[in-house]
């Protein structure tokens, strides 16, 4: 049995696209992995705090958005640059076999776990066959 | 997709050539770089772009240079970053998750293992004076040109 994290296909574009506030909006990088227990999701959000993250469950859509913040570093201009910086969004559809209401989150050095817990339901179940 | 342990080693190659005649401020150590990459982040998306790790930006002040860097999911304590002449070198390791052989990957796009970089300054800077910050998953270090190093103006007395 395989616990289905879809991606919703609006949120895979690879061009960034402008948020509100003005900045690029880009599509963090994810590792998925599947225990037993359930799915632990992690994102990649460098300059991301922990209270730059929005997690938002509508159903089954788990919408992850990260408010970037900026280094500009007082009075340096920029020389050179392999990177921008800006916003984070990703969208993922679960499956039905996910606990919503156990799922739990953790950001550190700009990366966000997510543990997603199976569902009771979902767990397989041993059913003992008693002799009548 | 690139392999989980096969962080890139990659030296940043970078032409800095001291004298150009064409530029408006000789002694603009910086102006070579700006032309080198004029706008090498517009329009790329951070994640999606392969290359070496970490991605560096460089910052130009007075007689000093910050450098900046997306560190995501590495502990301060597993980045090592050294300084000497004109190179600084960010090196460090990105821990996987704990081994699990009944875990199954859905979906991997993060890389983990060793990483070492070194980056070229356009001048010398004074390896006692270098200040390091990291703060969700961004490096930012500033580094001092040396006081003997400074351009200076030479008054021509008149005869």
């Amino acid at each position: 049995m395989s616990t289905e994290i879809r991606e919703t296909e609006e949120s895979t574009a690879a061009e960034p696209v402008r948020g509100d506030r003005d900045t690029p909006v880009f599509r963090p990088r994810a590792d998925i992995r599947e225990g037993k227990g359930g799915v632990t999701l992690t994102l990649e959000m460098p300059g991301v705090g922990p209270e730059g993250v929005d997690i938002d469950l509508d159903r089954r859509v788990l919408t992850i958005r990260g408010r970037g913040r900026v280094t500009r570093p007082e009075g340096f201009r920029q020389a050179y640059a392999e990177y921008a910086e800006g916003d984070y969004e990703r969208v993922f559809t679960l499956s039905e076999e996910i606990d919503e209401a156990a799922i739990r989150a953790g950001m550190a050095n700009g990366v966000l776990t997510l543990e997603l817990p199976r569902a009771e339901a979902a767990k397989p179940r041993r059913i003992e066959v008693r002799a009548g | 997709m690139r392999p989980a342990d096969a962080c890139d080693n990659e030296v940043m190659k970078m032409q800095i050539t001291p004298f150009l005649a064409f530029d408006a401020d000789p002694f603009d150590p910086f102006a070579a770089l700006r032309r080198l990459r004029p706008d090498a982040a517009r329009g790329i998306p951070a994640s999606d772009r392969a290359g070496a790790f970490p991605a560096v930006n460089l910052w130009q002040g007075a007689d000093s240079i910050a450098v900046t860097a997306e560190i995501p999911g590495v502990a301060p304590a597993d980045i090592d970053i050294t300084v000497h002449d004109d190179r600084v070198v960010i090196s460090g390791e990105r821990r996987g998750p704990e081994a699990d052989d009944e875990a199954v990957w859905l979906r991997r796009e993060r890389a983990y293992g060793r990483f070492s970089r070194a980056i070229r300054l356009p001048y010398r800077v004074d390896p006692d004076r270098v200040e390091a910050r990291f703060q969700d998953g961004v490096l930012r270090i500033e580094l001092q040109r040396p006081e003997a190093d400074k351009p200076r103006r030479i008054h021509i007395a008149s005869a």
